[in-house]
């Protein structure tokens, strides 16, 4: 692969789409197909599936033919950081509870910016931890626990 | 007159003190979010209604309404007074408006941006009241050819007239409607795309979809790109615009609100483009174009009356045929449908309290918004000093948290975060996530009726092309698509 090839929008994006409806289309194998007068499960995802793969050959062809390549300059930290405290979070919260779960996803969000005040996002971890607890926990009477076996109710 | 008896009906449920206090609360909402670059009203909404499935059907839909429309009011203040649009439906507000405001004139923009929007808010809201009802039961007659050609021609034009590349547009709704597949099939009790995850066996959650899609990598774009804050002046100075400039901004309003209204319920083209067509409107009927950009007032009057047009007649389509035209209507669709209600014409027929108590709101919040926005504008600029690396934490939190508390289960947080990702991929590569969405809330009503006309017709597609309605449906998605191929082709021959 041509390295400018690597980072065109356009093939890029035709390549993700031929791989999920190819994909799509493998997996619909499995499910029956049926007739145009009685559709089975398996008809619509695997029709919808080739027409992804046609629009996936179609943007990669474009996008290897074309001379101007318009290319992509990924940013990797930010989007670790903010998923990685989304899933810090979910697994956090039913076991830990609560308070902690979100002590977590903040520092772990705000890791991912530009920039990181320690004592900040302390601060804002408070406030905000405050604010959830007191209006989701207390008025909107969601079922968290804040700590590990500490209920609000 | 019926429309009479039915406005009060809804005048009677909007005035209740739940449903007025949810209306101020979702537009102060809106408008705060309006202010506030980077937090859009589709992510505001995306998190923030799973949080209300403990409220009544109407006063949820009120609130959230009330944040779609407010958004557009509070967009207009920073485009003026920060030459930052807080929405892209303000963008063009900027050309003028923060001209005007270098001229000392903050005042009137900002008094003329509002009162264009409650000119056109009312116009818009009086039009659902006029034109929901005759539609809804004209739409009450159509067949799953209908519906079907309907879709098609929604997908195809949210895909195509939206900003970006009409064949990624095309490709994100087939790759919407696949993702609204995932789950138990309907008619055969079939598990698709389950992968032995039992949490998929109800589909992939609709907040999972448009809070990782636009929030998660709308967050992670905002965090890489490096446009620092602007400095600006919190002092606005005279706030009433002159005799004069009420005088120019008039017919620009009427104008904006018309154009604004006429692409609010096509499909795909929303309040954005439409803001644009009615500067471009604009321009051409002055009789000196080249004041504009050097502070024409009309330049504010209409864009603003066009993007609150078109944030109200948006909900037609969606309110009385169950078709959403944009993401956002998309996702008030799926609030609908948690909520136990499926949008489409039967709603104002068996629901005519909650039809006629959201447009009632409708018009009341526009009263509330005009009052938010002017006298408090200062307070609203104040808002802008809050910096993004206090916000974005506290946006994470909400998407995760919104999607926890929906089942009460980590999976949905897993799955959204693994949909950024995806959405992050896709927004870099110059793919809208809009027409996704859509693809999205469709696919599984597609596929329904398509098997249905399949079903009745013995197999044959003709009746297609030989219902009458259908049939235009069908003429107008072929007219759509050509709108978009013959300038590419006739490019491709020089």
């Amino acid at each position: 692969m041509k390295p400018e090839l690597r980072n065109s929008k356009d093939f890029l994006a035709g390549l993700l789409f031929l791989a999920i409806g190819a994909g799509a289309m493998v997996v619909a194998r499995d499910y029956p197909f049926g007739t145009s007068i009685r559709m089975g499960s398996g008809y619509f995802p695997t029709v919808l599936g080739g027409i992804l793969v046609l629009f996936g050959a179609f943007l990669m062809a474009r996008g290897a033919l074309s001379r101007q390549q318009a290319t992509v300059t990924w940013g990797w930290k930010p989007l670790a950081y903010i998923v990685a405290s989304m899933l810090v979070f979910g697994f956090l919260l039913p076991r830990l509870g609560l308070v902690p779960a979100l002590a977590a996803l903040f520092f772990a969000a705000a890791a991912g910016g530009r920039e990181f005040f320690f004592k900040e996002v302390l601060a804002l971890t408070a406030v905000m931890t405050a604010f959830t607890v007191g209006v989701f926990v207390y008025v909107l009477k969601l079922p968290f626990q804040l700590f590990p076996g500490l209920y609000f109710v | 007159m019926d429309v009479l008896a039915n406005l009060a009906l809804g005048f009677g449920v909007a005035f209740s003190l739940e449903n007025l206090t949810y209306c101020l609360a979702g537009v102060a909402l809106g408008t705060l979010v309006g202010v506030l670059p980077g937090i859009s009203p589709l992510v505001t909404i995306g998190m923030l209604f799973p949080l209300t499935f403990t409220l009544p059907p109407i006063a949820s839909l009120i609130m959230l309404a009330g944040i779609y429309y407010g958004a557009q009011y509070g967009g207009s203040t920073t485009s003026i007074l920060v030459n930052l649009p807080g929405e892209t439906a303000s963008a063009i507000t900027c050309l003028d408006g923060y001209q005007m405001a270098r001229q000392g004139r903050a005042g009137p923009a900002l008094a003329v941006a509002a009162l264009a929007s409650f000119l056109a808010g009312c116009v818009g809201t009086l039009l659902i009241a006029l034109v929901g009802p005759p539609l809804g039961e004209w739409a009450l007659a159509f067949g799953p050819w209908e519906y079907c050609a309907l879709m098609l021609m929604g997908l195809v034009g949210s895909a195509v007239l939206a900003q970006g590349d009409a064949v990624k547009g095309l490709a994100m709704v087939a790759l919407g409607l696949l993702l609204g597949l995932v789950g138990a099939d309907v008619n055969s009790g079939q598990a698709r795309y389950t992968f032995g995850v039992p949490e998929l066996w109800d589909g992939i959650g609709f907040t999972v979809i448009a809070v990782g899609l636009f929030a998660v990598a709308e967050i992670v774009m905002n965090l890489e790109s490096n446009e620092p804050r602007q400095v600006f002046t919190d002092k606005v100075p005279r706030l009433m615009p002159s005799r004069a400039d009420l005088k120019d901004a008039s017919w620009p309003a009427v104008r904006g609100t018309a154009v604004g209204a006429l692409f609010g319920i096509l499909p795909g083209t929303g309040p954005a483009l439409s803001s644009f067509a009615a500067y471009m409107l604009e321009k051409k009927l002055a009789r000196d174009p080249s004041r504009f950009g050097k502070g024409a007032i009309e330049g504010v009057a209409a864009p603003e009356a066009a993007n609150n047009a078109a944030a109200q007649t948006g909900f037609i389509p969606m309110l009385t045929l169950g078709i959403p035209g944009s993401a956002v209507m998309a996702l008030l669709a799926g609030a609908m449908i948690m909520q136990g209600l499926t949008p489409g014409p039967q709603v104002i027929a068996e629901k005519p309290e909650l039809f006629w108590g959201i447009v009632a709101s409708m018009w009341i919040g526009n009263l509330m918004l005009l009052v938010l926005n002017l006298p408090l504008v200062g307070l609203w600029v104040r808002l802008l000093r809050v910096p993004y690396r206090w916000l974005f934490p506290s946006i994470v939190m909400f998407c995760a948290l919104g999607n926890y508390s929906v089942s009460n289960n980590p999976v949905d947080v897993y799955l959204c975060a693994g949909i950024g990702v995806l959405g992050y991929v896709l927004a870099k590569c110059e793919c809208e996530p809009a027409p996704l969405l859509l693809g999205y809330v469709l696919g599984p009503l597609l596929e329904e009726h398509l098997r249905r006309a399949m079903l009745l017709a013995r197999g044959d597609p003709m009746p297609f092309f030989t219902r009458p309605i259908s049939l235009a449906f069908m003429i107008g998605t072929a007219l759509v698509l050509a709108a978009v191929i013959a300038p590419a082709l006739r490019g491709r021959g020089k």
